[in-house]
């Protein structure tokens, strides 16, 4: 079950039967799981899960071996010509790149670039589909406005390094959103922080949460997940082994592999 | 106990002093030898360093370190990239250039290019296996004294340059270009915008160490008698039999140009370390005026 933004249009994800493996270790086995447009789902789970890995399949920084992804209907690195399914050009894959933000758990922001550079340099060189590339002075405009909805306005000279490591990731955060994406992806985007800072960039993505951007979230963050996701979603061992609301999946969890997880991680004051 | 009211006496370092005075009276020495052995013939060496010869000469190793030296990097970037990419016959390709040009010597290399027109009489661009010839040229034409020292130069400086920059590459961090490609940014500028910036900081110190080693190394092309500034002092020497202090006019130069270069580096290296270090640190004039404003200030404050 999902519950879908009012406003929400675009941004319909939908993994079908996802297989992937590195080496002799396979790591996704076959998942499935549909977000609709504007939802908001987090992905939980023991670490080697397939979590991190089932988000970059995406947006394609991974390529599946089996299954397939498409977004609002389009498969996601291929097309479909003549009943086959033909391998995208790298050009292509940029493309609906830029359809799918997405922020790291190290930031990976330049370092070399100010933060203003670094929101404003991918609109300017990215192609999109549908859309002009703006001027520099336009995308840096809008760069300053993303920097002041992240509350970063006064760094926008800064350099990632001179900037603390929750204002690194609202920097990403507005960096991702440069581009106006249907779909966010969080790669566990509080795990470098400091424990004080995790705030500060959740309440970034809380506020996102709301703005019709679909978002899908992998984090370690329970009380975050409870608040903010329409969709949990439990995998184990490169499998989805349960998905629900958060009320269904924190409190009345079905599957005995989710409840042991889940006595393992959430603090016994949460576990209501 | 209360310490506020001690003076404090700075430790002393007297080995430090000996130490130092060594040095002095070594570099003194040094120095008095220079300016009163006559056979180093001073007043030769200031007669000839301004000579039109010689400027020219000089003028000859600039345009040949510059033009290899460009092109070679160029090259090298090129042949870095394609040594990085996924195409295996890209990366042989890469690897065969550079185990060539790095295991034949610079002396061979440059003899060999002044020769071609022996190895082969023509060069002409047509259908390869047919009779087919758009042109034909003259190889003894095409392959000029200055053809063959750049080609010399730029080919060996290009199979060097090649791993210097693959390294810096390899030194930036794997999450930048998955980040870029995240974004959308394109193969070309996800290269030079976002990781060679920041490669730099590795290739910079060996590039120049590769660029004086370059200034130094044009004056091999002596070999083709090619006028450069250590043929010309050659030329000069053998007429004069001044050996010694035209050696020395030449050696000047060289140093000359290798400090205005080592200027360069600091500058370009600073330029690059931009985001890297929290706070630039101050340049040597910057210090210097730094420290003359304050002393100023201490002065005045001082007479009042």
């Amino acid at each position: 079950m999902t519950v879908t933004a009012a406003t929400a249009t675009r941004g319909l994800v939908e993994i079908t039967g996802v297989r992937k493996s590195f080496g002799a270790a396979e790591v996704l086995k076959g998942v499935s799981l549909t977000i609709e447009p504007g939802g908001v789902a987090v992905i939980v789970g023991p670490s080697g899960s397939g979590k991190s890995t089932l988000l970059r399949t995406i947006n394609h920084l991974e390529k599946v071996d089996g299954g397939h992804i498409s977004i609002d209907g389009t498969l996601v690195g291929y097309e479909v010509r003549g009943g086959r399914l033909h391998e995208l050009r790298e050009k292509d894959i940029l493309k609906q790149r830029t359809e799918i933000g997405m922020v790291f758990q190290n930031f990976n922001l330049f370092p070399h670039l100010t933060a203003l550079e670094n929101v404003a340099e991918a609109p300017v060189v990215a192609q999109r589909p549908g859309k002009a590339r703006p001027s520099k002075e336009e995308a840096k405009r809008r760069g300053l406005e993303l920097l002041d909805r992240v509350g970063l306005k006064d760094r926008a000279d800064a350099y990632p390094r001179q900037l603390s490591g929750g204002q690194q990731q609202r920097v990403a955060i507005a960096r991702a959103l440069a581009l106006d994406p249907k779909i966010l992806l969080f790669d566990e985007p509080t795990s470098a922080l400091d424990p004080e800072l995790v705030n500060e960039v959740l309440d970034v993505i809380r506020e996102l949460a709301t703005s019709g951007t679909t978002l899908i979230i992998v984090t370690h963050e329970m009380g975050f997940a409870r608040d903010v996701a329409d969709t949990v979603v439990f995998m184990d061992q490169g499998q989805i082994v349960e998905q629900g609301t958060p009320q269904e999946i924190f409190t009345n969890p079905q599957e005995p592999r989710t409840r042991s997880f889940f006595s393992k991680v959430l603090e016994p004051a949460f576990n209501i | 106990m209360d310490y506020s009211g001690y003076p404090v006496v700075a430790a002393r370092h007297p080995w430090r002093w000996v130490g130092t005075a060594a040095v002095a009276l070594g570099v003194l020495a040094v120095a008095w030898s220079l300016a009163t052995n006559p056979r180093w013939e001073w007043g030769v060496v200031a007669q000839w360093f301004t000579a039109q010869s010689v400027i020219n000469g000089l003028l000859e190793t600039l345009k040949l370190t510059a033009i290899s030296g460009l092109l070679g990097f160029v090259l090298g970037f090129i042949l870095a990239l394609m040594r990085l990419s996924a195409s295996p016959l890209l990366v042989s390709a890469s690897w065969t250039f550079s185990w060539i040009f790095r295991s034949t010597p610079l002396l061979v290399q440059m003899l060999l290019w002044y020769n071609l027109g022996y190895l082969y009489e023509k060069i002409s661009l047509g259908i390869p296996f047919t009779d087919v010839r758009f042109f034909e040229v003259q190889t003894t034409t095409l392959i000029s004294q200055f053809a063959a020292a750049v080609l010399g130069l730029t080919l060996n400086q290009a199979a060097y340059s090649a791993e210097i920059i693959r390294g810096g590459l390899l030194s930036v961090d794997q999450g930048q270009l998955e980040a870029a490609a995240a974004l959308g940014i394109p193969a070309w500028r996800r290269s030079t915008r976002i990781v060679l910036p920041q490669a730099m900081r590795a290739i910079l110190p060996t590039a120049f160490n590769e660029i004086i080693g370059l200034v130094k190394g044009t004056s091999i092309v002596y070999v083709l008698a090619y006028s450069e500034l250590f043929y010309t002092v050659q030329v000069i020497y053998n007429r004069t039999q001044q050996v010694l202090p035209l050696l020395l006019v030449a050696t000047l130069w060289y140093v000359v140009i290798t400090s205005v270069l080592s200027v360069f580096q600091y500058y370009i290296e600073r330029h690059y370390s931009k985001g890297a270090v929290r706070n630039l640190p101050l340049t040597p004039w910057q210090k210097a005026r730094k420290f003359f404003a304050t002393h100023a200030v201490a002065n005045r404050t001082r007479s009042l």
